[in-house]
């Protein structure tokens, strides 16, 4: 469904990406991990095009393919209309519009007005606290109900694949579990592909049916959940189980990883 | 003395500001730009209105919806050719190019119309005077002045609350960023707001002009008013300008009447007292990111 070959994404002199390649199956909950600063945002964005306002020529190397079309140098917005809904990091909903206004604006590209209104009941019915604060200021809502929003905001444009950009962030364990379960749901009920960028890989692993796991800027791994929780490696660094001390009792930081 | 008649013409000079200030407020709304070129802008599609009227003799009406088309396009013109090719721009960058806008607006007016002043004129005479009650004076300029900003303010009311355009402006200026996702395309918007303010703002520069006179300057201090009195009321709501520039109508008028020397600084000094004690204006509501 998605396959993105080998790009390459600049910050000015940085490269972000150092040559990316993955593909996503319909149907699929693909999850992309790693720490701070591996480039998992910067991968989403790129998809998104969102760089265009530094660089037209962006991702700078390497293709983007989307149902069998090239999207690397299209518009945002045709993007969204092709079938990409995207929930940025951190929310950012509309703090002044209400929550109505909030999500109906997720259709913004959209024209049929009965198939606008079913998605809205979809929503309603993935999110029920939603509907409930439909006439309120959507800044004034908690954050897990702001993380809802997000989500059912980018639902509205009927995509067919979802990327969530860390929908766990500064939520409690049990809001996450929550978060998870509905996007869980809307994986299965509606059929949306769903690519889930995380860093609690514990969470992420559970939800998902194939993962690739980030580092500086490469893959690393690519793997089902199941080897990846066997890997020593993850075990150690990203899933906080220890196995192996070093001379001295300390825990060993990191070790090279290589991929192919 | 004819305190009716102050208060009524003091209100119409105020809902003249508040209209300009409506322009201005407009364009921050959006981008948080400050056009200081809106008032060269409007004095530009004034005199189409006026070169069509006087040289050409077209009848007033067609003239003004000329210029009213004129002045949309001549704000996209502004949006597309001045302000987006724009390299990785600053606000400040931004507010600077407008004020090069204005000076070649200004420079442009001046060579075709000449400084002269001339004079503008209306259907709505300020010399026809009504009176509805006994010792209330109103004149149909006023009336005409009334019944235009309250119409414009309810047509603006219902196209920000209730259409998807409207919606989407109001989104693209709480978050660009996230405007861009829903698949706005946030260039456009900024080109629509820039032809919403300037096809306001030449309306109420008419009305302006149509009392006081027409030349290529004759806006900058309706300008500067209209500027206070959105700041007055917060630069971000439109209720907001519009008690401001009716705080500022009034506030001339009557100082005038009192102290004719002090007419045009009064207004101004009320804003400093009052920005002293609500440094972001009467009606401002911002958001605080959440970080």
């Amino acid at each position: 469904m998605l396959k993105v070959n080998n790009i390459e994404t600049w910050y000015d002199l940085i490269r972000a990406l150092h040559g990316i390649s993955f593909t996503i199956t319909q149907g699929d909950v693909v999850a992309l991990l790693g720490s701070n600063g591996a480039g998992k945002t910067t991968t989403l964005k790129t998809i998104m095009r969102l760089f265009y306002d530094l660089k037209e020529e962006q991702p700078e190397k390497g293709t983007i393919e989307f149902l069998g079309e090239r999207i690397d140098r299209k518009d945002t917005d045709e993007i969204v209309k092709m079938g990409i809904g995207y929930v940025p990091e951190g929310r950012e909903v509309f703090p002044e519009l209400t929550v109505l206004e909030n999500i109906t604006i997720g259709a913004y590209t959209r024209r049929d007005k009965a198939g606008v209104k079913s998605d809205l009941e979809n929503v309603f019915y993935h999110f029920p606290i939603l509907k409930s604060r439909k006439n309120q200021q959507a800044g004034l809502m908690s954050g897990g109900e702001q993380q809802m929003l997000a989500i059912g905001r980018a639902l509205m444009s009927r995509p067919k694949l979802l990327m969530l950009d860390e929908p766990s962030l500064g939520l409690s364990p049990i809001l996450t579990q929550e978060i998870f379960t509905i996007v869980k749901n809307i994986n299965e009920k509606d059929g949306v592909t769903i690519l889930l960028v995380e860093q609690n890989v514990n969470m992420a692993l559970k939800y998902s049916h194939f993962a690739y796991l980030l580092e500086n800027g490469k893959i690393v791994r690519a793997d089902k959940p199941e080897v990846l929780r066997e890997d020593e490696d993850i075990k150690e660094f990203y899933l906080g189980i220890a196995t192996e001390q070093s001379v001295k009792g300390y825990k060993r930081y990191r070790r090279k990883v290589r991929f192919r | 003395m004819p305190f009716g008649q102050l208060l009524i013409e003091g209100l119409a000079m105020g809902a003249c500001y508040g209209l300009f200030g409506l322009a201005v407020v407009i364009i921050y709304r959006t981008s948080e730009v400050i056009n200081f070129a809106a008032g060269t802008m409007a004095v530009f599609s004034t005199y189409i209105a006026f070169h069509m009227i006087t040289f050409y003799g077209h009848p007033f009406w067609l003239a003004f919806f000329f210029a009213l088309v004129f002045a949309a396009l001549l704000g996209m013109f502004v949006e597309f050719f001045f302000l987006r090719p724009a390299k990785n721009p600053t606000l400040l960058g931004l507010i600077v190019i407008t004020i090069g806008v204005q000076l070649l607006f200004g420079g442009l007016v001046c060579w075709k119309w000449t400084a002269d002043q001339q004079a503008f004129t209306i259907p709505f005479s300020y010399q026809v005077i009504y009176e509805p009650l006994p010792g209330v004076f109103i004149s149909q300029w006023a009336v005409a002045v009334f019944v235009i900003a309250a119409v414009i303010v309810t047509l603006l009311f219902f196209f920000f609350k209730y259409t998807k355009l409207g919606t989407a402006m109001r989104a693209t200026q709480q978050n660009k960023h996230a405007a861009k996702i829903v698949g706005i395309k946030t260039d456009r918007i900024f080109a629509f707001s820039w032809a919403f303010s300037s096809v306001i703002g030449v309306t109420a520069a008419m009305l302006i002009s149509s009392r006081t006179i027409l030349d290529p300057e004759f806006m900058m201090e309706p300008f500067l008013r209209a500027f206070a009195a959105a700041v007055l009321g917060g630069l971000m709501s439109v209720p907001g300008v519009l008690l401001g520039g009716g705080i500022m109508g009034l506030i001339e008028n009557f100082f005038g009447y009192a102290m004719p020397a002090w007419k045009p600084i009064t207004a101004f000094v009320v804003i400093v007292l009052v920005l002293c004690v609500r440094p972001s204006g009467l009606f401002a509501k911002h958001y605080v990111k959440k970080v």
